[in-house]
């Protein structure tokens, strides 16, 4: 039965793999979207099914095949539905249907053969992702974890012509590249330590001992595998590949790069809670990393002009909330904002590419206003995952992102709490800049000319001239058609009310024997915690409030203040210059070596130096004996006997 | 008869014997086919290969030592002539259209291919110096020919010239180690050797023969520093040969060098673990870092056939019977993938392109998907990605090297797949995320297709379901040493 809901999706795409050239637009849909909802329908079913046994036991175990044995090794091919994992499958198969539907109507300019193209890889990639969270070791995790990293790659750059966008894909996949050298050094590791790479067998194993007081083996371990996590779930250093990740088709950007893969890192630390527990110092890594992430990423949302690209950092800002709530021991909270941010993001992105798709490609805030109007229907389900996202009572971000931060504060990182609550401000400033930007005011009628043309994003450019189809200024803009639109209002209804599945405790209880035998403290203070949310509503309130100032009421004061701190605003315009420092520091010198040490001296000299000489060469045998004789053979013999000598005097000496 | 071979003899070497009278029928039927029915050869030849195959049927648990030692017919050998007959089946099927199209003649080339094949067998077989040379000496000089077989081009006559002069150079590197532990001990039988040997631990006369040794075996696996004759004529070599070069001349490079270092050498196996520790890294590094900067496909894979020699030396320094496994498993995994690879570069040739540059390669998935998306799994096989084989064959090899305590080989090892991934990938950006330009348009012939099909199939089963695998490898490097005793492995 388990096997099922990852099977689905990948027989999905073997059809329009197979048969996508021959089949009809409505048909490669069809087949996507009936192998998502079928895989759903299991999913429910299956979580159902878990929810009726008893806590102490509540896990469904399903063993494919004996994938690997040896001696004292073995791996399984094993799936293991439990609280943790159902969460992680209602989100993927539930919102990865919604996103299905969103994209028969968003991608219906694609040709036949490209549109079946795009949803066997959509497929491909919620059939990896699922395995990624059903997987019962790491080997298969690994599976899963490195399929969707190479989904993503061929998502992003979907739309080949956009030069952009392959760079951005392959971006994507080295930056990747890093952060899987140090989950598979993770695993290698733990393998070493444990004899095993079983989650169930390691926690077992770890549970009696005592958490590490220095930095041990565990450590190190964990924060390999954190390396792992920061790569796949964008956390500094390795978060710059995200935002140029938006250059794949919207839909994309909603499934992979916002509700299911970037939480891949999240989920892992979530599975190995109990390993985590024991590498106190890992911990303390992992919610600096998480706040300085969140706080860095929010502050460059503040000031960028593609629609997208604001949402992005905001997504890597909110995945840093989630990696403060695993520092600081709080896992249920940090899984409970994965589930409730998978919808509202979800829906933001979603959102967004309704207002692109209206308005034929143009992704740049500067542009849009006045939205409010012709397309209603984006615009509420928009403002309601906006209100969601800020914090603000009653909507599904506040439950969760309120629980991290009172759970912050509770543990005692008064300082982390207090960027933590920064970033809230932030979070409503930047996302209500968007919905006053685009939604109200009024639309330029001309393309503005940028005031700094030296400051101008490229990206912002690239995404503007591209896009599904390119219309001027059409006069009359149409809503979400029906398929669009109904994956926004169910998301927005998910937005709302994903919140209240925390009450009393019940997520926190559900997903506590994931986490065992880790308890959960509680904390009683009431006192405390209604301070603490009443300083949280407060802050996301605050943003708004300024964001209405100055995007609103007054937004010459907004360009009086980019002008008064014009410093700052580049600073952050070119996102602390992050990009250059990496190509300067690492990519140019990596590249210098490689070329100049590798390939000039050794290969185009000595061996591309014979080469070319073929074809100055009159034909005829002599000629190749005579610059063998005075060329490259005698190089290469002398290679061969340099070698010998070389080991021979490493012998002799003494 | 003459003294000291029974007429049982000749009924272990029954593989052997039938190989070679295919390819005297081979050679024959291209006297007397005519010219035009010549391509007629090719299933000739598969047919010699299928026979040969199905010779080997009644030794699958044999383990003897025929004609006094100068062959051992056992399971470890059976599993090489595996490898060997299906890389050789593959190439072959490869080899029809690109012939067609180089307009070379069929007949002294699938001999060849079959005569290259034949020395491997015996090399995979040889527990003895003798044999071994032989075998090897049938092998190399089948290439060389192999090499320079398209006369009118410039580059592959360069390619065997260079490969003949520097194989020559190296064979004589090998011998003088050879006949080092021939005086040294005063037996050619590697079996009898070790126990000789068991005193020499530490002697400076053996290490000499370690070393020249190894630096000899090195040549031919193609590890650095004695790899610089690869690229050259990888590139220069016709497609097929380049792939058969690749791998079947490597995995019997690797028999060889497991039968004289892991049967011959234990009691020197502290040497040679340290100099493959330090080939392995070097291999590893330069042929992964020299392959990032390729344009030219088939030299890409040139590289990355280098840097996988020294993944599969990984195995030989762990040098327990897993790190064996994980060696044998390796070959067999890489045989299709590096096969399959090669398999993509010939549909790109044409009369007039020679369809092995990157972009020819451009916007492949629109204009052929079934090879692209071929391409695609053999270069993340290549590069470690599960689920595919090569992934499975890495762990394997990686967890060996931990199993052993050699921790830095293996950090360096997925350190080094990782830097891999940027070369192979790139390969897949330009096929999947580049635009449709005036790259050689692939054709498709029923031939390629089927190895296609095979290369695919294997290397998504065997990362999939590769328990049979790493069993049968398993029982494989079990049968190393004389019969009952598994006293060459730890």
């Amino acid at each position: 039965m388990l096997l099922a809901i990852p099977l689905l999706p990948l027989l999905g795409f073997l059809i329009n793999a197979s048969f996508g050239r021959r089949i009809s637009k409505a048909a490669a849909g069809a087949v996507a979207c009936g192998a998502m909802l079928a895989s759903f329908a299991i999913a429910v079913a299956s979580v159902v099914r878990l929810a009726s046994l008893e806590p102490d036991s509540r896990a469904i175990v399903s063993r494919a095949f004996t994938w690997i044995s040896s001696g004292d090794f073995t791996a399984d091919f094993t799936l293991r539905l439990d609280p943790l994992a159902a969460v992680m499958i209602l989100v993927v198969t539930g919102i990865g249907t919604l996103i299905h539907v969103y994209s028969t109507a968003y991608m219906h300019e694609e040709t036949a053969p490209e549109y079946a193209r795009y949803f066997s890889y959509l497929n491909l990639f919620a059939a990896f992702m699922l395995l990624l969270v059903l997987g019962s070791n790491f080997l298969v995790m690994f599976v899963g974890w490195e399929g969707v990293g190479l989904c993503s790659y061929l998502l992003i750059g979907f739309w080949f012509e956009k030069r952009s966008a392959s760079d951005a894909g392959k971006k994507a996949f080295i930056v990747n590249r890093i952060g899987d050298f140090g989950f598979v050094l993770g695993v290698l590791l733990a393998f070493v330590r444990f004899g095993t790479i079983d989650f169930q067998q390691i926690a077992r194993a770890a549970a009696p001992m005592s958490p590490e007081a220095g930095f041990g083996t565990i450590s190190i371990i964990t924060l390999l595998l954190f390396v792992g996590a920061t790569g796949k779930s964008a956390q500094i250093p390795l978060y710059v590949w995200l935002p140029d990740a938006m250059e794949g088709p919207t839909p994309v950007s909603a499934l992979i790069h916002a509700a299911t893969m970037v939480t891949a890192g999240v989920y892992m630390i979530g599975r190995n809670a109990v390993l985590f527990a024991h590498a106190p110092a890992t911990l303390t890594v992992v919610a600096v990393i998480g706040t300085a992430t969140a706080l860095m990423a929010g502050t460059i949302a503040l000031v960028q002009n593609d629609i997208k690209r604001v949402l992005a950092y905001s997504t890597v800002s909110q995945l840093g909330y989630m990696f403060l709530a695993m520092g600081v021991g709080a896992y249920a909270a940090g899984i409970f904002h994965l589930f409730t941010h998978a919808f509202f993001k979800a829906l933001l992105f979603l959102g967004s590419g309704a207002v692109i798709h209206a308005l034929g490609g143009e992704q740049d805030l500067r542009r849009m206003g006045g939205l409010k109007r012709d397309l209603p229907i984006t615009y509420w389900t928009f403002l309601i995952g906006s209100i969601a996202i800020a914090g603000v009572p009653g909507f599904a971000g506040f439950f969760s992102k309120d629980e991290i931060l009172f759970r912050t504060f509770a543990s005692g990182h008064a300082a982390l709490w207090t960027v933590g609550l920064l970033t809230a401000l932030l979070t409503a400033i930047y996302m209500f800049r968007i919905v006053f930007l685009a939604f109200f005011g009024e639309r330029p009628p001309e393309p503005v000319a940028p005031a700094h043309p030296e400051e101008e994003e490229p990206a912002a450019k690239g995404g503007h001239a591209t896009g599904p189809t390119h219309l001027a200024h059409p006069t009359h803009l149409h809503d979400a058609p029906p398929a669009m639109a109904l994956a926004l209002i169910v998301l927005a209804i998910g937005s709302v009310l994903a919140g209240y599945a925390s009450l009393g405790g019940r997520f926190e209880r559900f997903l506590e024997p994931s986490f065992a035998p880790e308890r959960v403290e509680e904390v009683a203070d009431r006192g405390l915690e209604l301070t603490l949310t009443a300083v949280s509503i407060a802050a996301a309130l605050g943003g708004i409030a300024i964001a209405a100032y100055f995007f609103l009421k007054n937004r010459r004061a907004a360009d009086r203040m980019a002008e008064r701190f014009a410093g700052v605003r580049r600073l952050l315009q070119n996102k602390y210059y992050v990009d250059e420092i990496y190509n300067g520091a690492i990519v140019q010198p990596i590249r210098i070596v490689s070329e100049n040490a590798l390939w000039k001296a050794i290969d185009v000299r000595v061996i591309d130096g014979a080469v070319n000489g073929v074809g100055e060469a009159v034909t005829g045998a002599s000629d190749i004996l005579r610059r063998l004789q005075t060329g490259s053979v005698r190089a290469y013999a002398a290679s061969l006997f340099l070698g010998v000598v070389l080991i021979l005097g490493y012998y002799l000496w003494p | 008869m003459p003294p000291g071979i029974s007429t049982s003899d000749f009924y272990y070497i029954l593989p052997e014997l039938v190989l070679t009278a295919g390819a005297l029928v081979v050679l024959i039927a291209d006297v007397l086919l005519p010219r035009e029915r010549r391509s007629a050869l090719s299933w000739v030849t598969l047919a010699a290969v299928g026979a040969t195959l199905a010779s080997l049927l009644p030794f699958t648990s044999t383990h003897v030592e025929v004609a006094h030692g100068l062959l051992a017919v056992d399971r470890f050998a059976l599993f090489f002539k595996i490898v060997f007959l299906v890389a050789a089946a593959i190439t072959v099927l490869m080899s029809v259209r690109y012939l067609a199209i180089e307009g070379a003649s069929p007949g002294e080339y699938y001999f060849l291919i079959l005569c290259a094949t034949l020395g491997m067998m015996v090399m995979a077989g040889g527990i003895d110096l003798i044999t071994i040379f032989i075998g090897l000496e049938t092998m190399a000089v089948s290439f060389y020919i192999l090499a320079g077989f398209i006369k009118p081009n410039q580059r592959s006559n360069e390619a065997a010239v260079k490969y003949f002069l520097l194989g020559a150079f190296s064979l004589g590197i090998l011998l003088y180690g050879m006949s080092l532990m021939y005086g040294l001990s005063g037996t050619t039988n590697l079996r009898v050797m070790a126990t000789s040997f068991g005193a020499m631990a530490g002697d400076s006369r053996l290490a000499l023969a370690v070393i020249l040794v190894v630096a000899g075996v090195g040549f031919k696996i193609a590890a650095v520093p004695f790899h610089m004759w690869a690229p050259d004529v990888y590139e220069g070599a016709p497609t097929p040969v380049t792939a058969f070069l690749s791998v079947g001349s490597k995995a019997a490079s690797f028999a060889m060098l497991i039968r004289i270092f892991v049967e011959g050498l234990p009691s020197a196996s502290e040497d040679w673990r340290l100099l493959f520790w330090v080939l392995s890294i070097a291999t590893m590094t330069v042929g992964n870092f020299a392959a990032v900067t390729q344009t030219n496909v088939k030299r890409m894979l040139a590289y990355s056939s280098i840097a996988h020699a020294g993944y599969v030396l990984i195995g030989i320094v762990a040098g327990t019977s897993r790190g064996i496994t994980a060696t044998l498993v390796y070959l067999m995994v890489y045989s299709f993938m590096q096969l399959g690879a090669f398999a993509v570069v010939v549909m790109l040739r044409r009369a007039d392109v020679v369809g092995d540059e990157l972009k020819d390669f451009s916007g492949l998935a629109s204009r052929n998907p079934f090879a692209a998306f071929a391409m695609l799994l053999f270069m993340l096989s290549l590069g470690g990605i599960p689920p595919t084989a090569g992934f499975m064959g890495k762990f394997w090899l990686f967890s060996a090297a931990i199993d052993a305590h050699y921790y830095w080989l293996a950090l360096i090892g997925v350190l080094n797949s990782a830097v891999s991934l940027y070369y192979y990938i790139r390969i897949v950006v330009f096929m999947y995320v580049k635009k449709e330009t005036l790259g050689s348009e692939p054709t498709t012939s029923p031939t390629l297709a089927v190895v296609l099909a095979v290369a695919v199939a294997a290397t998504l089963v065997l990362g999939v379901y590769p328990q049979l695998l790493f069993n049968v490898a398993a029982a494989s490097a079990r049968t190393l040493g004389a019969a009952g005793a598994t006293a060459a492995l730890r």
